[in-house]
């Protein structure tokens, strides 16, 4: 068990391309934490260079009390699991799990007994002779947690670990996953592209771009309040709108509309200051008739989504999208408001895009 | 209603004909495949009937069952040696070709050269040179140089340095196929690269490793000429050699040992193909039948 610091670490690859970029941050010990970030931006790269597969090019990287930026993967103390699980297709199940006690030269019968001790806990009791071949997806995902599980270390690596299977396992893994880190308490970093996933894993999570991290938070957090609009767009199932707007007293004049002045940015925006008002589809509500505050507009397209429908509302040149409860749900062509609270709009700064105002928490890498 | 009589009475005129024309295709067919297959089947038929023939000519006939020509060739004093020479010298290349092809095909795999793969072309085309005619000169005064000649080593690393090249370029395929994720997995739980090659890259590669260690067997089971060249005293020739020297008295070839031995001379390959089909199975890979 051991927290992982990461002291102005760089990844340089040769040509220049820059996949980690400085980064310091510390992973608590026993944390389950998540690496967020669009496909390229070096997050898979960063999992890597902890592991130990990619050598760092510049500053420090520790484990627990141990300096492990220049020990090779195997000393390092950690397991990865790989996103197509790297099982090894000539072992059964019982060889996959016990080969790093292999490599640490444990008995054949130490092996064979820790292999059939960690995969009851993983539900692969009975399944200890087959190949990966003839194993699900989902069975095959718990044999690689099991080798890692097996290998006893210090931090777990998950490469996009719930990829690979379909939809409704996903869920299954998910919750599965989360157990299980609970109930090791083993510090657990993984890379993901998937928001919702990482909203509902992570104790912390941190969303990459461009080899920088732009926000370190718990999922409340970076659910609540996105540092910058990229953040806002990527975290959340229905991307946040946002459109440009003016501040004008206590208001903003958005899309031909005057809305309230979000709460967390009271105080901290000048008047004609050009601003980003960014609203979430779940928060905005619906209403045929006029309201204060509201911007009014014409439906156009309405997506289901089960219980709710995500309507897209035409508003002069632009659009806004929000969400319904299923029994409200308005019919292409009405005409009508929506109206946002206050208290869950945000304000972005139009040049530098940033958080205006209280909730803006400085994010832990200064922007560059 | 004319119209309709004449259809209906050509209607069964055009099905025969279609039928008639059909049949000959068939019969066409079959004919020249039966051709094909005596021809080559003819040879095969030979070398099965005449080690037991009493008079063994160069032409098929009912034997006159006997024993009597593989007793003449236990007699002959280098014929069952020249079986065993050519059993180190091939399963001697093997080992070597499969050794080092294994090594240089996971390296060339797994690291990045500029003009790597020019190399590899390179190497495949000028292979065929080092044991062919052209290069014969050259690589007897080397062999001398080395003080190798009359030695099986030498015979083992000419056919080995011919052979590895073809050997690379194949194995090369099965590494790149190998997903890296798995060698970096092992690396995470602390194995070193020879524990990795062994653990591994070489269990997932066995069919190309399989194909490689039959061809290479094959190869020089069946080559004369190196060996011709590089051997010296009769009782270090392997088998493909020393048929060349059974001759009779008159200067006639002796087609009682010559069909005897070449019965010999064949079933080991035939029991080395079914040994490995049956161990590893043969299953194209990529294009490449392994």
């Amino acid at each position: 068990m051991a927290a992982i610091t990461m002291n102005e670490l760089v990844k340089e690859f040769p040509g220049g391309v820059r996949a980690v970029d400085g980064l310091s941050m510390t992973i608590e010990d026993g944390e389950f934490f998540a690496l967020l970030g669009p496909s390229g931006c070096g997050k898979t790269t960063l999992l890597r260079t902890i592991a130990g597969l990619e050598s760092a090019s510049e500053g420090r990287l520790s484990i627990g009390e141990r300096d492990v930026t220049d020990l090779p993967p195997g000393e390092r103390r950690v397991a990865m699991v790989f996103q197509d699980y790297a099982l090894f297709p000539h072992m059964n199940v019982a060889e996959n799990i016990s080969y790093p006690l292999k490599i640490q030269k444990v008995t054949r019968r130490d092996r064979y007994a820790k292999a059939e001790d960690v995969g009851e806990g993983l539900a692969l009791d009975g399944l200890m002779d087959r190949r990966p071949g003839q194993l699900s997806g989902g069975q095959q995902q718990r044999v690689a947690l099991a080798r890692a599980v097996a290998s006893n270390p210090t931090v777990f690596l998950f490469d996009e670990p719930l990829s690979n299977l379909d939809a409704r396992l996903r869920l299954e893994a998910r919750t599965f996953l989360k157990r299980l880190q609970r109930e090791l308490g083993i510090t657990t970093v993984f890379v993901t592209h998937d928001q919702a996933e990482a909203l509902a894993l992570a104790d912390r999570l941190a969303v990459m771009r461009d080899g920088k991290i732009l926000q370190i938070g718990s999922p409340r957090d970076v659910f609540t309040s996105p540092a910058s609009t990229f953040v806002a767009s990527f975290i959340g199932s229905t991307p946040m709108n946002l459109r440009p707007g003016v501040v004008r007293g206590d208001a903003v004049s958005v899309a031909g509309a005057s809305v309230p002045l979000p709460t967390s940015s009271v105080g901290s925006v000048r008047e004609g200051q050009d601003v980003v008002w960014g609203a979430r589809p779940e928060y905005l509500r619906w209403s045929p008739e006029q309201v204060d505050g509201g911007i009014k507009g014409t439906v156009t397209v309405t997506e289901n989504l089960g219980a709710s429908v995500l309507v897209s509302l035409e508003v002069g040149e632009t659009f806004v999208q929000f969400i319904v409860d299923e029994d409200d749900e308005p019919a292409p062509g009405t005409e009508g408001w929506v109206v946002a609270k206050p208290e869950r709009t945000l304000l972005f700064d139009a040049e530098s895009e940033q958080l205006i105002g209280a909730a803006a928490k400085d994010p832990a890498v200064s922007p560059a | 209603m004319t119209t309709t009589i004449e259809q209906a009475s050509t209607h069964p005129r055009a099905e025969s004909m279609a039928f008639a024309r059909a049949a000959l295709g068939r019969i066409g067919r079959y004919v020249f495949l039966g051709f094909v297959i005596v021809f080559f089947a003819l040879p095969v038929l030979w070398l099965v009937t005449a080690p037991f023939d009493r008079a063994p000519a160069l032409r098929l006939s009912f034997p006159s069952f006997t024993l009597r020509n593989f007793e003449t060739l236990l007699d002959n004093p280098y014929a069952l040696r020249s079986l065993g020479n050519s059993l180190i010298i091939s399963l001697g290349t093997m080992a070597l070709v499969l050794i080092l092809a294994a090594l240089a095909s996971y390296a060339l795999s797994r690291v990045r050269i500029p003009g790597r793969d020019t190399l590899l072309y390179m190497l495949l085309l000028l292979s065929s040179i080092v044991t062919g005619t052209a290069a014969m000169v050259p690589t007897f005064v080397l062999i001398t140089e080395l003080r190798l000649i009359d030695t099986h080593l030498a015979v083992v690393l000419v056919m080995a340095g011919g052979l590895l090249p073809a050997a690379i370029f194949i194995l090369k395929d099965f590494m790149d196929n190998t997903p890296k994720s798995y060698e970096e997995s092992a690396r995470v739980y602390g194995a070193s690269p020879l524990q990795i090659l062994r653990h591994v890259v070489v269990p997932i590669a066995r069919p190309g490793l399989a194909t490689i260690a039959v061809w290479s067997v094959v190869q020089v089971w069946g080559n004369f000429l190196v060996p011709f060249i590089l051997l010296r005293s009769p009782e270090n020739f392997p088998a493909a050699v020393i048929m060349f020297t059974f001759y009779t008295e008159g200067g006639q070839p002796n087609l009682a040992l010559i069909s005897a031995f070449s019965l010999l001379f064949s079933i080991p390959v035939v029991l080395l193909y079914l040994f490995v089909s049956r161990r590893y199975g043969f299953r194209f890979y990529g294009g490449i039948k392994s």
